[in-house]
């Protein structure tokens, strides 16, 4: 049964994989230090107007509409058709209500067919409050997470899924920096169910290699592992390709309003496979995994000797 | 034999139709309707359901149904259009009553009996206000510290000490100023409140007392401060007439508050965050008030204070009544002119006797306070500063004696309605500032209901046809688990009544993409037995087996990530974690137990030569 299955070596690429997700990696952080987040409103802190036209919006008029009116840089773009209109006005300081009720004067003067869609006011506080809970909460997640394989599994996978976990999120953090999609609320949640998704891959790939482990006593572990990846392999593209048919659903179907959201977690669904399968296993292998490593805690154990 | 125990298929049945019966009432929908209630809460009577539909038919507007249920009359229409039409007709029609903007359920009456309900939608999908008001503490704390100090001055010259009490930031100083005096001060320090922190310090010249409010005083006062403030928020919202309003405290200093229906920010904001209230004080008439405005000295015992047209008034320090004593105020038209009739409670009334009573015929002042806090960048850090103004809005002369009930003349009418509107919902407790506002149209609102709707079958459908090319007969056993996993979630949102929002669509999209993952999982597990040449039987029985422990391990670290999801928090986050969550378990069961049952039924009770689980070839040897 041992070594008939092996269809594709998985990691006699581990080189090329390593250094491939090591230059993304670089170039991510480097996006998000120089660069940065576009960060949506939910961050930074200030007014978003969503309205709506009858007929085609005239963007320029607009704009020009609001800085005689003695709006700073307003940020006017279309909003997934060309009668919805996004304004962004910079944080102020000050009371959100009473810009917005001047904001909204502006337009209905300029054109009296506009009809408020949305309001998103955000304080700076409220602003600064989920940056930093929202860092915070990542962290905890990855503590929560290491402490749980630690006990299933043994430190060097939670090592494994750690790196892989971080992997992820880094990648889709790295690709909204640089595209500048814009990052919100909805996109910090969909990283932190990225984070959940590429951990369900990862151990379902561990619980594999384990089990091969066992039974495998005698192969080194690159062959317990590659053997188990081809294992696993026909789980892992099917759950990631219903997993990305209901994304697409959404990103296609579900509006602007979760595009964001549907957009990182394709990304993220995708880079999280991938992960599970490269960045996971190699990471136990440069940890120089051993059978002791492997051996299941002590009270299965004596259940496994004949 | 693969063959569940009667207890178990029992199991399943009960899970599948109890989940059945609670996802019921969402089938039916609901119309866009119209509750209206009488302002002061009594209950409403049928003659004014009948001048509801008169009033209707007289201007054209169809409605569908209306009828008095639970003290509130509701109204049901066909479209928002004539809704949005009926709102304004009907204000003006019924001016004692508040009419809210509102979705009816069309919930059966049978169901409506076991007091089923479906799930409430959050404000992106029905549209409405959210705003997130910060309190300010800081204040609250000061304005407990000034009380103090007050009091230990009063207790202090009783006692005949002599000394130089000052407030100095969060402390009480109190030099004493005859070191004779220094421990009988002490002594009447101590005797206010044990639980005040007192040290003793040297002054320079004076030794003297450090007086601080303890932790736990500091605790109890910021609770009492978000607490007195929620439910003046409450009354408040009751009095703009908002169905199934939402007033929350989130987290250690805000208070969340959501309007639903309401389509016009500006108007409740107003209502919400406006922190007016009213003095009644004697008019200082000894002195001249424009001598002491241009010299800048004002008599010791007296306040200045402006009236609307900017000429200066000479008050008395001392405040008869204040808004906190007022029971009740409502706005009518006195002899023609806008007045606010108020009604004081016994503390006030017996205080505004005694003041009446020893001042006939002397000019007495009603001063509105309103305050303001603003956020202001100083020195890059965020500070809230209050701006507090005083207007004096009216002097009159007492001209016989009154307690309880009088009238105040002096605003207009906008005024004297948001006065009278404030004053009955009570003062806020500490100022509070709007730190987030969200607003949704009614139109946006619909339009996310529907392409969350179209997002969540599409995928489903696409899923659901994957699966069963793939899996065959398995294929179809995990679709109908996932039909029921989607049943279980939306039965447990309708029971816990959490409300439905659309990144909670979101999240039971994904789930029903990941959900089918335990079933992959198990099939694969035993195509991998066939191939080993195992038995059918032996297959399945395997496959479920070994899989066990990797969809555990799997599911659990995924809620692990949906938990954290859901203590972080704020509004979107919390939605999408709530049906996350619950998909990951609903998915546990459906995906392991209930397609074993049907699994087992199909082939528990013979012995196939083969299964219909898909091709093999991946494992052929």
């Amino acid at each position: 049964m041992q070594n008939n299955q092996i269809k594709i070596n998985f990691l006699s690429i581990r080189k090329l994989t390593s250094i491939v997700s090591l230059a993304l990696i670089t170039i991510s952080i480097f996006s998000i230090f120089f660069k940065g987040l576009n960060l949506g409103i939910d961050f930074t802190g200030g007014l978003l107007l969503e309205v709506s036209y009858d007929q085609q919006a005239d963007l320029a008029e607009i704009r020009s509409a609001l800085i005689n009116g003695g709006f700073e840089t307003p940020l006017v773009q279309s909003f997934g058709t060309a009668s919805d209109v996004l304004i962004r006005l910079s944080p102020q300081a000050q009371d959100g209500g009473v810009v917005r009720d001047q904001a909204l004067e502006l337009l209905s003067s300029q054109d009296s067919s506009v009809q408020l869609r949305r309001i998103e006011f955000v304080g700076p506080q409220v602003g600064e409050d989920l940056t930093e809970q929202g860092g915070i909460s990542m962290l905890i997640a990855l503590i929560l997470i290491f402490i749980y394989v630690m006990l299933r599994f043994r430190w060097k996978f939670a090592a494994g899924t750690i790196s892989a976990l971080f992997h992820d999120c880094i990648i889709v953090l790295g690709a909204f920096s640089l595209f500048g999609l814009s990052f919100d609320l909805t996109v910090l949640a969909a990283i932190l169910a990225t984070i959940g998704y590429s951990l369900n891959d990862t151990i379902v790939v561990f619980d594999r290699i384990r089990e091969n482990f066992r039974v495998m006593r005698r192969e080194t572990p690159i062959n317990i592992i590659n053997f188990s990846l081809n294992q696993i392999i026909g789980r892992t593209i099917i759950t990631s390709l219903t997993t990305m048919i209901v994304l697409f659903a959404l990103f296609i179907l579900g509006g602007e309003s979760v595009s964001g959201f549907a957009r990182a977690l394709i990304i993220g669904v995708f880079v999280g496979t991938y992960s599970s399968i490269y960045i996971a296993s190699t990471s136990i292998l440069a940890l120089n995994i051993t059978v002791e490593d492997l051996l299941p805690p002590k009270r299965e154990e004596e259940e496994d000797t004949p | 034999m693969n063959r569940y125990p009667l207890w178990k298929n029992i199991l399943v049945l009960l899970v599948v139709s109890l989940g059945i019966i609670f996802a019921l009432p969402n089938i039916y929908g609901d119309d866009p309707a119209l509750q209206i209630t009488t302002e002061d809460g009594s209950p409403i009577s049928v003659s004014t359901l009948d001048s509801v539909q008169d009033a209707l038919e007289e201007n054209e507007i169809n409605f569908l149904a209306s009828a008095i249920e639970s003290d509130a009359i509701i109204v049901r229409f066909q479209n928002v259009e004539s809704q949005l039409s009926a709102v304004r007709v009907l204000s003006e029609y019924l001016p004692y009553h508040v009419v809210a903007l509102t979705l009816a359920p069309r919930t059966p009456a049978l169901l409506k009996y076991f007091g089923l309900q479906p799930m409430s939608l959050g404000l992106d999908l029905r549209g409405g206000v959210h705003f997130l008001y910060q309190v300010d503490l800081d204040t609250a704390i000061n304005q407990y510290l000034t009380n103090f100090e007050a009091d230990l001055r009063t207790d202090l010259r009783e006692a005949g000490i002599r000394n130089r009490i000052r407030i100095n930031q969060d402390q009480i100083e109190i030099p004493i100023i005859e070191d004779s005096q220094y421990d009988l001060a002490g002594e009447v320090i101590r005797r206010l409140d044990p639980s005040l922190v007192v040290t003793t310090e040297d002054f320079g010249e004076d030794r003297g007392y450090l007086v601080s409010l303890s932790n736990t005083q500091i605790t109890q006062r910021q609770n009492f401060a978000i607490q007195q403030n929620t439910i003046t928020l409450r009354n408040r919202v009751n009095e703009l007439g908002v169905a199934e309003p939402i007033v929350q405290r989130q987290g250690l200093n805000r208070i969340v508050v959501q309007l639903p229906g309401v389509q016009d920010p500006s108007q409740a904001e107003r209502i919400l965050g406006a922190t007016a209230t009213l003095e009644f004080r004697l008019v200082d008439f000894e002195n001249d008030a424009f001598a002491a405005d241009s010299s800048g000295r004002v008599p010791l015992n007296s306040i200045l204070r402006l009236r609307e047209d900017g000429s200066p008034v000479l008050l008395r320090r001392d405040v008869i009544v204040s808004g906190d004593q007022l029971t009740d105020a409502s706005f009518a038209y006195s002899q023609g002119v806008p007045a606010v009739s108020v009604r004081l409670n016994n503390q006030g009334a017996t205080r505004m006797l005694e003041t009446t009573q020893a001042n006939l015929n002397r000019p007495m002042a009603v001063l509105y306070i309103e305050e303001k806090p603003e956020i202001v960048n100083q020195d890059g850090e965020e500070i809230i500063i209050n701006t507090r103004e005083e207007t004096v809005i009216n002097t009159a002369t007492i001209r016989g004696v009154f307690s309880s009930n009088f009238q105040i003349t002096g605003v207009t009418p906008f005024e004297g309605q948001d006065l009278a509107l404030l004053l009955r919902a009570g003062a806020l407790a500490t100022p509070i500032i709007k730190v987030e506002e969200r607003t949704i149209g009614p139109s946006l609102g619909q339009d996310n209901i529907d392409k969350g709707k179209a997002a969540v079958i599409i995928g489903l459908l696409l899923v659901v046809f994957f699966m069963s090319i793939y899996y065959r007969v398995f294929g179809v056993v995990a679709n109908i688990a996932l039909l029921l996993n989607l049943v279980l979630i939306i039965a447990l949102l309708s029971l816990l009544q959490a409300s439905l929002t659309l990144p909670g669509i979101a999240g039971i999209v994904l789930t029903v993409g990941m959900a089918v993952d335990a079933n992959v999982l198990i099939f694969e597990r035993i195509k991998e037995e066939i191939a080993n040449k195992n038995s059918p039987q032996a297959s399945i029985r395997a496959g479920y087996e070994k899989a066990f422990s990797t969809i555990a391990d799997a599911n659990i670290t995924t809620l692990i990530a949906a938990l954290v999801l859901f203590s972080f928090g704020t509004g979107p986050i919390k939605g999408f974690a709530v049906t996350l969550a619950l998909g990951i378990i609903t998915s546990m069961f459906t995906a392991i137990i209930g397609t074993r049952a049907l699994v087992n039924l199909i082939y528990g009770y013979r012995s196939p030569k083969s299964l219909s689980i898909g091709s093999l070839r991946r494992y052929a040897k």
